[in-house]
């Protein structure tokens, strides 16, 4: 089993802030490799080296732990995407930028694309109570929609439909992360980085 | 008893809306006890000569080598301004310019002729403006009251507001659903319709039309007619950027908004999705 984030030294004083979120840290490695169903708050708990009880100190419950990652996942992306933003570059370049970013994040940290493929994606019924919506992915949802009206405002992207833009872009890039995922294309993923940003500039250009 | 207000109102270059605007306060004959219209192209006033008084309103736009009354219409304005005590531009195109040419503090977005004397001037946009609005001015002068004005010289008792504040298809706002046709009663207006309401500044949907409408009100989206770009082209359509309004209600960022209304909107409230006539209220939790 792969080392999980419980790797701090034995008697270093943790806070709660950060031992909450090495929790999610945890969980959210464990929910992307086995699934969210076949993940119980006692192997979280094991992980960990804590005791159930305490992981429940956290979180009241698993559903809830799996909101926060979304919303955790949710601002990670987010986050970066507005430093993209606010670079005063052309659209053609922020497209690069954020194929690059989503490449990047799927080699280093694929529990995080994994965990909104294979668990928010797959298993809706989980956040259908808290998480309704774009309520835990709005930190992600409104910089993409940021980055589309200020490449349109600005004459570089062509006036359409958001969902179909938005479809063409993150489908676009997220079906080649699964196809690396998988195994299936015949080079890195990083090597896919400049002929899929220039077709999706391509089919976005004003 | 205090004299009256003496109040030369000139029409330069105008479609009379604004008067017609006035006429219609249900209170008019009461301003008539404490206003002297020295001068007024509808109402019975005196034959026109060039004098102080002290309040002159405008009404209309000015423009170039226009004749009135026998003067040129820019040269007629600038000895009558300079004789008044205060000066009204009336509606958006003694204000901005509007259609017709340009206002006497603003020409559109840019600062206008009169702008160096904007301390005896009261703009009061609008196509027409409000008839209580026009009152509210009169009155508020007559009674040698002070009007506390924004930045644009508004009085800020009525265009602190935006027409938007009071409309009564504000929940579907909160939760961004969009009339789909023109004249429905469910459905609001600034998604696809052009409504101009949040970012318009005007108590329209506060002080009502007639005392009992607005634009909104019957299914018409705000046109934003007291604002300096009025009148924008395709009044009926919303300007987006993929699908997303080009301009966004006043005070917020637009991430802050579309953070706000990207979530409102998939949240899809149910009770407000069909005709509020035909809803069966689901009140679980």
């Amino acid at each position: 089993m792969k080392l999980y984030y419980n790797n701090t030294k034995k008697g270093a004083k943790v806070s709660k802030e950060e031992k909450k979120e090495l929790i999610m840290k945890t969980a959210l490695n464990l929910f992307a490799d086995q699934g969210f169903y076949n993940t119980t708050i006692a192997d979280i708990a094991k992980a960990m080296d804590m005791s159930v009880g305490n992981v429940y100190n956290y979180f009241p419950s698993k559903e809830s732990l799996a909101k926060e990652l979304l919303i955790y996942s949710s601002k990670r992306f987010g986050d970066e995407i507005r430093k993209i933003n606010e670079m005063d570059i052309h659209s053609k370049e922020k497209i690069k930028k954020i194929v690059e970013l989503y490449f990047n994040i799927s080699i280093n940290e694929p529990e995080l694309v994994d965990y909104f493929m294979r668990v928010y994606l797959s298993n809706k019924e989980i956040f259908a109570n808290g998480c309704e919506g774009m309520l835990c992915v709005s930190a992600f949802v409104t910089e993409i929609m940021i980055f589309f009206e200020e490449g349109v405002r600005r004459k570089e992207l062509k006036n359409q439909d958001f969902f179909a833009a938005f479809g063409l872009f993150m489908g676009y890039i997220g079906g080649l992360a699964f196809l690396n995922k998988e195994g299936i294309l015949s080079k890195n993923l990083i090597d896919y980085v400049k002929p899929v940003s220039e077709n999706i500039y391509n089919a976005l250009k004003a | 008893m205090p004299s009256k207000l003496k109040v030369i109102w000139i029409d330069a270059v105008t479609c009379y809306g604004c008067t017609h605007s006035f006429l219609n306060y249900k209170e008019i004959s009461s301003l008539f006890e404490k206003i002297d219209f020295r001068y007024h192209p509808i109402f019975y006033s005196e034959k026109f000569e060039v004098q102080s008084c002290d309040l002159l309103i405008v009404e209309g736009a000015l423009k170039l080598n226009f004749p009135r009354m026998g003067y040129v219409l820019n040269d007629l304005v600038s000895k009558l301004f300079f004789k008044a005590d205060k000066v009204l531009a009336l509606g958006t195109c003694a204000v901005y310019g509007g259609i017709f040419g340009e206002g006497l503090m603003f020409n559109k977005e840019n600062k206008g002729h009169y702008y160096r004397c904007k301390n005896k001037i009261i703009n009061l946009p609008g196509c027409p403006p409000h008839p209580d609005w026009i009152a509210y001015v009169l009155d508020m002068i007559s009674e040698n009251k002070k009007i506390l004005l924004d930045e644009f010289n508004r009085p800020k008792d009525i265009f602190a507001y935006t027409s938007h504040m009071g409309c009564t298809r504000n929940e579907y706002f909160e939760w961004k659903i969009d009339a789909e046709n023109f004249g429905t009663k469910e459905g609001c207006l600034f998604y696809n319709q052009g409504c101009q309401g949040p970012y318009t500044h005007s108590s329209c949907n506060k002080v009502l039309w007639n005392e009992v409408s607005s634009k909104p009100r019957v299914g018409t989206p705000c046109f934003g007619c007291t604002e300096a770009n009025f009148p924008k082209d395709n009044l009926f359509n919303t300007d987006t950027f993929m699908g997303i309004p080009a301009n966004i209600p006043l005070g917020v960022s637009k991430r802050a908004y579309l953070t706000l209304s990207g979530i409102a909107k998939s949240l899809n409230n149910e009770r407000l999705a069909g005709k509020l006539i035909e809803c069966k209220e689901n009140n679980e939790n």
